[in-house]
């Protein structure tokens, strides 16, 4: 791993009876899209929060780009950014004084008009925040956190709440910045969204860190959920299936052989092998790797949204 | 510093921006401007004088109500969490609402002195300096009781009801809308504990005695005490995060914000003269009326009598 810019060690929160994080520890690396995974009340938000100096931690070790957001909120703040989830800016504030204003926060800063290019909101330059669509919403609060050339953007659920559309164009805002070897820490419960924007992610539950890494390593460590899915010219024993080599398991469903592979090349070979001796044919064959959605259910036994 | 005006800026123009802040800020102040001035004072320019004082005060008092719901609503809204992350402070939060509230309210009070001057003819505005410091003063500690309600409420409901019951006595006892010496003796000892009888004497005596900054510094410097002692206050109270509620216990803290005026209130009970000022002017008011309606008495009898005179000369 290149230049740690974040590092969490065993970090704990806890608000009354509730231990909303408790004790999770990562790293994440200078140009890296950090991704926390996790249902709704995981403690990723809590998490996030004490990364930005908003909320204290009550135990274990933090440092944002070397500094410790308790104790050097002041300096800390200068060198990062952040859209956070439950937020707004006043009605009457056009888009382009939102920027300009927090430009004014800042050292460092870069041009409000170049951002608004980049957001694609030239064309809402004199609305008011008030009268911004939820995606146009966004788009400013994305502007903002960049308006000081942050080193660190912290993203709490970048995407919630907007439709499909918007959230791809959200998407693209954000794989712009990864190729900008932007350093990003982002939560979000959205599987495809994890998938897709994060170098590693961390899956998060109860306020722990159940696995760490990239989607690729996530799914690997899940490969016998791969699923070959087949349709045979014929009926075919689900016990043969089940006994060819590779294959876990078998069910059948709606006339589609569903195989659960822990070696899919192996797999298909043998499948192909025993359908040749049994004059038999592939009508189709459909692969279904793991999601990241799989690898949840498979740590924790429920569905991301439950 | 640069935090501060940057804000300031902000402020000013969504207060500009915000019809309510017209209706409150500037309609409302003037429509009691014309009252006092046009239908009390009768458009008489002494009385005009003489009332100047308490309309100047109920537009710098009024002050606190709009700056406490604007920054609960603020808090409400999530808007402030947003600038926390940013590297303003939280005193740059607060200063920067005292000091747009201040540079919103002048203008509103520079009009009514002129229209005092011009319109109504005052003949004195009295000593401008000690007008300029009391108004100066007074938004500011006003503004900042505004924050310590912002800090101490938990939702703009609150803040509504706790706007309500300061400001009906600030007011009403104050002498800012009833004549001081209308009020009972008790009434008149209880409200020497309220900072804004001592704002609404001090605009008295600067407009109409001409007293300079030098008689007013016990009043101007309890003002100042207030001020600072509010803004500590209220800066230790401050919260971000909409959700976060503050301990009952707190609340009690804005009993301290009490002490100045406390102070002030028993000195003034045992020994002021505020309550011995405000007869005199009265009695002054009086007085000169009197002298008037007698030297119009007097002119429409020799106007009665000059007809026969000038029969007789005929005769």
């Amino acid at each position: 791993m290149s230049h740690s810019v974040l590092a969490v060690e065993n970090l704990t929160k806890r608000y009354g009876e509730v231990q909303a994080v408790g004790g999770i520890s990562f790293q994440v690396a200078e140009g890296e899209v950090f991704g926390l995974l996790g249902p709704n009340g995981a403690g990723k938000t809590s998490t996030i929060e004490i990364l930005e100096g908003l909320r204290e931690a009550d135990g274990g070790s933090v440092l944002v780009c070397g500094y410790d957001p308790q104790t050097q909120s002041d300096e800390l703040k200068h060198e990062i950014g952040a859209a956070l989830q439950a937020t707004a800016l006043p009605e009457k504030l056009k888009v382009i004084e939102a920027l300009h204003l927090f430009a004014g926060f800042y050292k460092r800063r870069r041009n409000p008009e170049d951002l608004l290019k980049r957001l694609g909101l030239v064309e809402k330059r004199t609305a008011f925040y008030g009268q911004l669509s939820g995606g146009q919403k966004q788009r400013l609060a994305l502007a903002i956190a960049l308006i000081n050339d942050p080193k660190v953007v912290f993203l709490d659920e970048p995407t919630a709440g907007l439709d499909a559309q918007v959230r791809r164009e959200i998407y693209d805002i954000i794989e712009e910045l990864r190729r900008d070897k932007k350093t990003i820490v982002l939560t979000t419960h959205y599987i495809e969204e994890a998938e897709r924007l994060c170098d590693r992610v961390a899956i998060v539950d109860h306020g722990q860190i159940i696995v760490q890494g990239t989607p690729r390593e996530l799914k690997q460590a899940s490969a016998d959920k791969t699923r070959i899915e087949v349709r045979l010219a014929r009926e075919e024993s689900e016990e043969k299936l089940r006994a060819l080599e590779g294959v876990s398991d078998c069910r059948t469903l709606n006339g589609i052989y569903v195989l659960h592979c822990q070696r899919p090349p192996q797999a298909i070979v043998s499948l192909v092998k025993h359908l040749e001796a049994q004059a038999n044919e592939l009508v189709s064959l459909e692969i279904a790797t793991p999601s990241l959605e799989d690898v949840f259910i498979e740590l924790t036994g429920r569905r991301l949204r439950d | 510093m640069t935090n501060l005006l940057t804000l300031t800026r902000m402020r000013v123009r969504l207060a500009l921006r915000n019809k309510m802040f017209f209706f409150f800020s500037i309609v409302m102040p003037l429509g009691f401007f014309f009252l006092y001035a046009g239908v009390f004072a009768k458009g008489i320019p002494k009385n005009v004088a003489s009332l100047l004082g308490p309309v100047l005060a109920l537009n710098v008092m009024g002050s606190f109500w709009g700056l406490s719901a604007t920054l609960v609503m603020f808090r409400e809204q999530g808007i402030l969490r947003r600038f926390h992350v940013t590297p303003a402070t939280a005193t740059d939060m607060l200063v920067s609402s005292i000091l747009a509230n201040y540079v919103l309210t002048l203008p509103t009070v520079i009009t009514e002195l002129l229209l005092a001057r011009f319109l109504f003819h005052v003949p004195s505005l009295g000593n401008l300096l000690s007008v300029l410091l009391l108004v100066s003063i007074g938004t500011i500690s006003f503004g900042s009781l505004g924050l310590v309600i912002a800090s101490v409420t938990n939702t703009m409901q609150e803040t509504q009801v706790l706007n309500q019951l300061l400001w009906l006595p600030l007011i009403f006892l104050s002498g800012a809308t009833i004549p001081f010496t209308y009020l009972s003796s008790l009434v008149q000892h209880i409200a020497l504990f309220l900072p804004a009888t001592y704002l609404v004497a001090g605009l008295k005596r600067a407009i109409v005695d001409n007293y300079g900054p030098e008689k007013l510094l016990l009043i101007l410097g309890s003002l100042t005490a207030w001020f600072l002692l509010t803004l500590f206050l209220s800066s230790q109270l401050f919260r971000w995060e909409p959700e976060a509620r503050i301990a009952k216990k707190a609340k009690l803290y804005v009993a301290a914000t009490a002490i100045p005026f406390l102070l002030l209130g028993i000195w003034e009970n045992r020994y002021g003269r505020v309550i011995a000022q405000e007869r005199v002017a009265v009695e002054r008011l009086d007085e000169a009326d009197r002298a008037e309606h007698q030297a119009k008495q007097r002119a429409q009898r020799q106007d009665a009598n000059q007809p026969d005179q000038d029969d007789s000369d005929h005769k």
